[in-house]
């Protein structure tokens, strides 16, 4: 019997992060711009989903992948929206990974403008997890306090936007709008940073107009 | 609690090494993973404890490197590390900063037995 030793260096995301790649590039060849959406439960992703749905339908299709440990309940509000969704149940994982995004592809319109996707509700495993997006945006409802950034620094670091959702409570709640944003940025330089409410609509269509720019940015680069 | 998915990877990893260089069993882990890597190495090291049962390393013991924030400040060059998410350069202020080491979630090398 002989002992070995071996030298490896291989990275434990590596399969995630190749699958991931290969979607992204699939989807800029179709021009479809993805968008994975991060935040804790509750924070407003499916509302706000629910509401851009109301800005793009006229003039963009999307369709939006939903992951969740059960239920099928928040694909339901985006169908009851006449917005194609898919719903992933991870049944007690608290993030998505790339491998099953990967599984729906071959559903997935090659026409589409957006694919949206709604990741686990949890602000740190699902950070770790390349899905093949082209942007990803954080949401922090105001409910949830302005110390968050440095609380749960990678979804801030990782993210391309920061969403500071339910605008419309700011002004019975102790949040600083300007605090956040400094942390923020400061963790993040490139952070794009929008406030906005899915309540009265606030800030709707600047985000809109945000994914919309995205779209042609994407597309011109692969033109 | 995503380090149980991590693990899963890692014996992925494991497996076809071993098979690759014919081993009878594993019997060292190595790994080196960094504060920002968004994973604990505690739990890391529970997963592995309960996944190894019946594999190819079920007698392997696990060591984790945690490896330090490394930061170049872009102004003044200086070489920031922590083992906390550092936001501005301790020299000179400046939030110009890049990372160089601290991300990292790496098998760095096992041990077998062949
Ligand atoms: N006041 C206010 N409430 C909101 C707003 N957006 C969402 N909500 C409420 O917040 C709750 C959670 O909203 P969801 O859209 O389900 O949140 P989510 O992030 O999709 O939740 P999970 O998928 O469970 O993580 C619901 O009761 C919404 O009505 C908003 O802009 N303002
Ligand atoms: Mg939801
Ligand atoms: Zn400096």
């Amino acid at each position: 019997m002989t002992k070995k030793e071996i030298l490896v260096l291989e990275d434990l995301l590596g399969s995630n992060k190749k699958i991931a790649a290969d979607i992204r590039n699939q989807l800029s060849k179709k021009g479809i711009l993805a968008v994975n959406l991060l935040s804790s439960p509750g924070a407003g992703k499916t509302m706000l989903l629910e509401k851009l749905s109301e800005v793009l339908k006229p003039d963009y299709k999307m369709a939006v992948i939903e992951g969740d440990i059960e239920t099928e309940r928040d694909a339901e509000r985006i169908r009851a929206k006449g917005i194609p969704a898919w719903q992933i149940m991870t049944g007690g994982a608290c993030h998505l990974e790339a491998k099953m995004i990967g599984r729906l592809f071959p559903d997935i319109p090659a026409d589409l403008d957006f694919l949206f996707i709604e990741n686990v509700g949890n602000l740190v495993c699902p950070a770790s997890f390349d899905l093949g997006e082209h942007l990803r945006c954080v949401l922090l409802s105001t409910p949830e306090g302005d110390d968050k950034p440095k609380k749960y620094p990678k979804a801030f670091i990782t993210s391309d936007s920061l969403i500071i959702s339910k605008s419309d409570l700011v002004s019975i709640l102790p949040f600083d709008i300007e605090r956040v944003s400094k942390e923020a940025l400061e963790m993040n330089p490139r952070l794009e940073i929008f406030v906005l409410s899915s309540l009265n609509g606030d800030g709707i269509k600047e985000l809109s107009d945000y994914f919309i720019q995205a779209l042609h940015k994407l597309r011109s680069d692969h033109a | 609690m995503h380090e149980l998915s991590l693990i899963t990877n890692l014996f992925d990893i494991l497996e076809k090494q071993a098979n690759d260089k014919n081993a009878k069993k594993i019997v060292h882990v190595k790994l080196q993973v960094g504060v920002l890597s968004g994973a604990v190495p505690e739990l890391l090291e529970s997963a592995f404890d309960i996944y190894k049962k019946d594999t190819i390393a079920r007698e392997a013991a696990i060591t984790i490197e945690k490896v330090p924030l490394k930061m170049d400040c872009k102004d003044c060059k200086a070489e920031l590390i922590s083992n906390d998410y550092i936001l501005t350069c301790s020299q000179c202020g400046s939030s110009n900063l890049k990372t160089i080491a601290g991300t990292e979630l790496i098998l760095e090398k096992i041990e077998l037995e062949i």
